[in-house]
């Protein structure tokens, strides 16, 4: 194959992903002045961002003048049971606010108090109300006013563009290789730096409310490329997804819907969470019922409703219940608004959650509470990067949005993925700029070019015999089953065993028809991505012998105040993977005071 | 429950920009199911290489949109109960945009005309250094920020599903919607009138509401976008005193373009 025959461009910076954090770095980094590309899966403002419902966390203090960055900054660190890199979270917590009144200056318009500031509601793990928010479709708004920004910038969109394979030169980023999904001709990119803004790998799971994007292509690329993973062992899974009927089981319902008053029940009416605090909570949560209720209203006098604790706890407390057969009959738990707030309020509020069940579902859910169950949401884990400027550890290289690990450690907190694309998104494209300012093009490697164009064209050989689509079954399958939210050393072995095989077998996928726009094809070279992501969180999952966050051990059900200190770190060297334990970074003694101290009790 | 043994059968368009033609295919069904399931599993189990595009399943992104039976939806928002037992069900592509390959077409005349629309232009922040806007006064332009892009309104406005001709000089609904909730955001200053009556074609639009009809969002485009824009228009251009006020006062205050109509005559 000659590389006369391949489209090239080059650019300063690359930004591949065009979701919420990689529409914030390209506007910074064409700010900055770098030519700049922007480089997305499917068509512009249709990346998982746009999906996000409830709202961007960010301690504005409009609603609850007692929030600032260190309140937002204590609930960010405790919902991520402390693995967080802890200056991430400061920086997160500091920037936020800027960030979303950045995109109000960009015509954003969220919902507003009586007084015509941004409204905010009420999340899982955070103290006060916090999120802004446009009804529950906010992450709509956030991406079509980026989208509607970076038009403006004069920034190159390639849509419908899916990039394969990182090229490096010398150790250092050279650029990026990948295919148009409607020619299928491939098309490369010579690049001073890229910024990785892919987002996650859920699609790997069975349950799950991710789109077909979340193959976990940059996570693979960059693992490719030579630099560091870290924690790919937590993944979050939502407490509360669709359950019923069968076709729309893991699409996601809005936390929001606790925020704005709706409670869990089991099959008895009983509000099982009470059942399900944590000793680590426990001076942050409500007694009881009446305590819960009357939060809503008066933060001063009242604890949380443990309705809204963290992900990770109530994910695990629904499950427990359905376990223990006071579950729905659809194998969930109720999720009642109704008979807690009224039918126009609930419009209002939760427009598109009331038009999701009433059409899905046939569920009116202003009169009937809805069936819910956990469904795989959100990596914590991927790309290590370094707080200031993102960057991974392989020069020219910067990862933000999902794709990139510790800023939400081992749990995240709901709200906190909005804003995080925008601190760090931000943060990218100036580092990227700033890089690419200061090195020289490097060269593109024929070599590697060939290699991956070989390996791409392979499914079409024709001498395979295995389908795509049942492989990916598959896969989903074995990480449900084996890889979920509760784990056993025994599950995790027998996991890694068959994604070894579904390693194998995915050398042997054969597809039908032609390059042009062939689905069939491109399922084939995302199962590769998936696959490799897959097994770097069940082999971290084994290593982790404790319970934390998103991970939790059947078998080590306590956390561990050893394992409390160290990140999971996946490489792969000689074309295998090798993962390590690493010390986390420090936290100063006046931000860990601030962690831990105890909120005051009520009067 | 009856959906559990049921099968389903779909005709659906396939082909590439130089032909094609309707394929039948049968794959068993799960209840609630929805046009979308239904075609996921033609690709797994009887043609791999069906291309179809979609995201999020839910209504939310706007990538799903085809004509079902030849109106315009959103393939995973169309459940299978809403078809009788037996009923025929065809899925063809858009009609208005040329065709990549099956459902899938090629959209980007939207994305072009997104460039050509000015951008937010916000006016200096209150003195306290913040934006006050009150939930009244922005509940429209919220409406029209609901638009999940899904071009369907684009692919049933007569003006340019049957008339390649007309999508040079004329937006579309979905775009009238955006222009709508430029012009009526209460912290916007910049000035889209000309834009509006000229290149966006507004004119062109005679109101017929069938790109109301299809849009999922539900957005009034047609009552709440397209009339009040035409309105202003109204007012600004053929009311010679708004007319002198905007030249004057604006900060474009040049002369009419060339092939652009004068001004009415205060006697008119
Ligand atoms: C239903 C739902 C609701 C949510 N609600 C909230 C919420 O209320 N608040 C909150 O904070 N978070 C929420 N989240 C999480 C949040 O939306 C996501 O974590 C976040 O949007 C991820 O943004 P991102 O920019 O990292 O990536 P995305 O928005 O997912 O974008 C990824 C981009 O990468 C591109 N891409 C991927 N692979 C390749 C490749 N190989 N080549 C080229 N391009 C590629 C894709 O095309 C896409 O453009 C929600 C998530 C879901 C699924
Ligand atoms: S009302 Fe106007 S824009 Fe809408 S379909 Fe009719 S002519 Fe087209
Ligand atoms: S206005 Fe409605 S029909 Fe038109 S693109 Fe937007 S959501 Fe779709
Ligand atoms: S897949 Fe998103 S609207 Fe249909």
């Amino acid at each position: 194959m000659s590389k006369e025959g391949i489209e090239r461009h080059d650019y300063d910076v690359i930004v591949v992903g065009a979701g919420g954090a990689g529409l914030r770095a390209a506007i910074e980094a064409s700010a900055a002045g770098a030519h700049t590309a922007l480089i997305c899966k499917s068509l512009l403002g249709k990346a998982h961002t746009v999906m996000a419902e409830g709202g961007i966390a960010a301690a504005l203090g409009n609603v609850w003048k007692e929030d600032n960055w260190r309140v937002h900054f204590r609930d960010t660190m405790r919902g991520g049971k402390l693995l967080n890199n802890w200056r991430m979270a400061q920086l997160h917590a500091q920037e936020a606010p800027d960030r979303v009144l950045e995109l109000e200056e960009w015509g954003a318009l969220f919902d507003r108090t009586s007084d015509g500031l941004i409204l905010q509601r009420d999340f899982g793990g955070h103290r006060y109300a916090r999120l802004a928010h446009v009804g529950d479709r906010t992450g709509l708004e956030m991406i079509r006013i980026l989208q509607q920004h970076a038009v403006h910038k004069g920034i190159d969109v390639y849509m419908e563009c899916t990039l394969q394979r990182l090229l490096t030169d010398g150790g250092k980023i050279a650029g990026a290789f990948g295919y148009w999904r409607e020619s299928g001709k491939f098309v490369l990119f010579g690049a001073r730096a890229v910024v990785l803004a892919t987002g996650g790998g859920g699609k790997a799971w069975k349950i799950t409310s991710n789109s077909w994007e979340y193959t976990g292509d940059g996570i693979a690329m960059a693992l490719d490329a030579g630099t560091d993973l870290i924690d790919m062992e937590m993944v979050q899974f939502h407490p509360t997804g669709m359950v019923w009927p069968p076709s729309v089981r893991g699409l996601l319902v809005t936390e929001g819907v606790r925020g704005d008053g709706g409670m869990l029940t089991n099959n008895e009416g009983k509000r099982f969470m009470f059942d399900y605090i944590p000793e680590f909570f426990r001076a942050d949560t409500a007694e009881n019922e009446r305590e819960a209720d009357a939060w809503y209203e008066d933060k001063k006098n009242n604890r949380r409703t443990p309705d809204l604790l963290p992900r990770d706890e109530v994910a695990r407390a629904i499950n427990t219940e359905v376990k223990a057969g006071r579950g729905t009959p659809h194998g969930g738990v109720y999720l009642d608004i109704a008979s807690r707030r009224s039918p126009e309020f609930i419009k209002k509020r939760l427009p598109s959650m009331y038009q999701q069940f009433k059409q899905l579902a046939d569920v009116d859910i202003t009169t009937t509470a809805m069936e819910i169950g956990p469904t795989c949401h959100y990596f914590m884990g991927g790309v290590r990067v370094e707080p200031e400027t993102a960057a991974a550890t392989v020069p020219g290289l910067f990862a933000a949005g999902e794709v990139a690990a510790g800023m939400h450690g081992a749990n995240r907190l709901g709200g906190n993925s909005l804003s995080d694309l925008l601190v760090f998104g931000r943060r990218a494209g100036a580092g990227a700029a700033a890089y690419a300012s200061r090195t020289n093009a490097r060269a593109v490697d024929d070599a590697q070019v060939e290699a991956a164009a070989r390996s791409m064209l392979a499914p079409f050989d024709g001498e395979g015999t295995e389908n795509p689509y049942a492989l990916h079954a598959e896969l989903q399958e074995t990480m449900q089953r084996l890889v979920g939210i509760i784990r056993t050393e025994a599950e995790l072995q027998q996991a890694i065993a068959t994604l070894d095989v579904l390693g194998e077998r995915v050398d042997r996928v054969t597809v039908e028809g032609n390059r042009q726009f062939n689905p069939g094809w491109h399922l084939a070279l995302d199962l590769r991505s998936m696959i490799t992501v897959s097994k770097a969180c069940a082999r971290s999952a084994l290593m982790r012998q404790e319970s934390r966050g998103g991970h939790t051990r059947d078998d080590y059900q306590k956390a561990d105040p050893e394992w409390g200190k160290k990140n999971v770190v996946t490489r792969k060297r000689g074309g295998q993977l090798e993962l390590a334990t690493e010390p986390l970074p420090q936290i100063p003694e006046e931000l860990r005071q601030l962690v831990l101290a105890e909120e005051k009790q009520p009067a | 429950m009856t959906d559990e043994t049921r099968d389903a059968t779909m005709s659906i368009w396939r082909g590439t920009k130089t032909g094609g033609r309707f394929e039948t295919y049968t794959v068993p069904m799960v209840e609630g199911m929805v046009v979308l399931d239904v075609i996921h599993r033609i690709q797994a189990l009887r043609a791999p290489d069906l291309a179809v595009r979609w995201n999020c399943k839910a209504g939310k992104c706007g990538s799903c949109s085809a004509e079902i039976n030849g109106h315009a939806r959103l393939l995973c928002m169309t459940r299978m109960n809403t078809f009788a037992p037996g009923e025929e069900i065809t899925v063809s592509p858009m009609k208005t945009f040329p065709i990549i390959k099956d459902l899938v077409t090629d959209v980007s005349f939207n994305y072009e005309k997104a460039k050509e629309i000015p951008a937010f232009k916000p006016k200096p922040k209150e003195a306290d250094g913040t934006r006050r806007m009150y939930q009244e006064d922005i509940d429209r332009v919220q409406e029209f920020h609901k638009c999940i892009e899904c071009f369907l309104c684009q692919d049933t406005c007569h003006v340019i599903r049957d008339h390649e001709e007309n999508k040079k000089a004329f937006a579309g609904p979905r775009f009238f919607v955006r222009l709508a909730a430029l012009e009526m955001h209460p912290l916007d200053t910049n000035d889209r009138l000309e834009l509006i009556r000229q290149k966006a074609g507004l004119g062109f639009c005679n109101i017929t509401k069938c790109c109301t009809e299809v849009c999922p969002e539900d957005i009034h485009i047609t009552d709440n976008a397209i009339i009040p824009l035409k309105e202003r228009i109204v007012t600004e251009f053929y009311d010679p005193l708004a007319w002198v006020k905007r030249r004057v006062l604006s900060k474009g205050a040049q002369q009419p373009g060339p092939g652009e109509p004068e001004p009415p005559s205060a006697k008119a």
